[in-house]
């Protein structure tokens, strides 16, 4: 019997190869799903994000009480204009950054900033109306099969 | 001396994104995937195998004493703890961007990234054999969460290999969830095991359609 290329692939045990002789001695139990509404305990883990609102974690964790920004670890970070010459330097070097689109994870790594920081500090530019914020594509309830195969092939051209 | 929050933010000191690493104007949408393992199962190492960038790093930090409870500020039982997060891009098209996201295995952390997995087309669970255990807590709360995910067996050469209903059996898993093997340092295992996470998608979007 020749042995298959990926044992993985077809589910048959390859008797040739010896690490097949393990025993899987581990076994975890299944989970159901459960309904994303339930009350968070800490810093408003996983908040729901219904129509119009957004994560509210950061005004949580800063206490201000300004007008939502919706920002994603993948939210497109655009700026509008330079910074003016008397712009705190965070924003300055944002502003600077975002020339181009940058998520908001990517402003992080490069600022060397923690992303809540990040986050504050982009809402601030967004309430001064000095950035855009192109709002990532969610996992909506309806299926986008359209936004699933423009990712098939972009991956498939790799 | 004067408190000074802005050390690292002078500007002269922040390198923005190497010449071909800038995103084109038209980049419009941004989705995410989560890679999600236990330690050194080779989050990163997948991440990087496809990425069009260096894999960059995202922090956070947290202390130990509770979030946004700061009134007992400078107290001495209070830690600060650092919890980084490797990711990269791929750009699909001139107007979508996709990010993979490689996080730890510790549930406990997944907070700190707002909404990590709200919005996420799904999960690739990278798992070791060697030490299945420690992805049964992540694939729990993937489930609890309701994100789709497959599981991609990372194929370490001195790993265990079980045929795919051991591993099913073992992980507890809906006869749909994929299971593939993968070498999370080559780019084409990467990329395809990202294509078997987009078809699985695709096919429960075609299935609730």
């Amino acid at each position: 019997m020749t042995p298959p290329q990926d044992p993985l692939q077809d589910g048959k045990p390859d008797d040739a190869d010896p690490r097949f002789q393990a025993e899987i001695t581990a076994r975890r139990e299944r989970r159901s799903p459960v309904p994303p509404a339930r009350p968070e305990t800490g810093a408003g883990t996983g908040a729901p994000t219904g129509p119009g609102g957004g994560p509210d974690r950061l005004y949580i964790l800063t206490g201000e009480d300004t007008e939502r920004a919706p920002i994603d670890l993948v939210t497109l970070i655009v700026a509008k204009g330079d910074p003016s010459p008397t712009a705190q330097p965070e924003h300055s070097t944002l502003l600077r950054l975002c020339r181009t689109p940058l998520s908001a994870a990517e402003l992080s790594a490069y600022m060397a900033l923690p992303y809540s920081v990040v986050t504050v500090l982009l809402t601030e530019l967004l309430a001064a109306d000095l950035v855009h914020a192109r709002a990532p594509v969610v996992r909506s309830a309806l299926p986008d099969r359209s936004l699933l195969e423009a990712v098939m092939h972009g991956l498939q051209k790799l | 001396m004067d408190f000074k929050s802005s050390d690292t933010l002078t500007s002269g000191t922040v390198t923005g994104p190497r010449e071909q690493d800038v995103l084109p104007a038209t980049a419009a949408a941004a989705v995410k995937i989560v890679i999600v393992g236990g330690f050194g199962v080779g989050k990163t190492t997948m991440v990087g195998s496809v990425s069009e960038i260096r894999p960059l790093t995202t922090e956070e930090t947290m202390t130990q004493a509770g979030i946004g409870v700061d009134d007992d500020y400078g107290s001495e039982t209070k830690t600060a703890t650092t919890v980084a997060m490797d990711f990269g891009r791929i750009s699909v098209s001139d107007e979508l961007v996709l990010y993979l996201f490689g996080t730890p295995g510790q549930e406990r952390f997944w907070f700190l990234w707002n909404g990590l997995f709200e919005g996420a087309l799904g999960a690739v669970v990278l798992i070791d054999t060697r030490r299945l255990e420690v992805s049964f807590d992540v694939i729990g709360r993937l489930e609890e969460r309701g994100v789709p995910f497959i599981i991609a067996v990372n194929d370490f050469p001195d790993a265990p290999r079980h045929p795919v209903h051991a591993l099913r059996t073992a992980l507890d898993l809906d006869e749909r969830v994929p299971i593939v093997s993968c070498d999370a340092r080559q780019r084409v295992s990467s990329r395809d095991t990202l294509m078997t996470l987009m078809r699985y998608l695709h096919s429960l979007a075609l299935a609730r359609a």
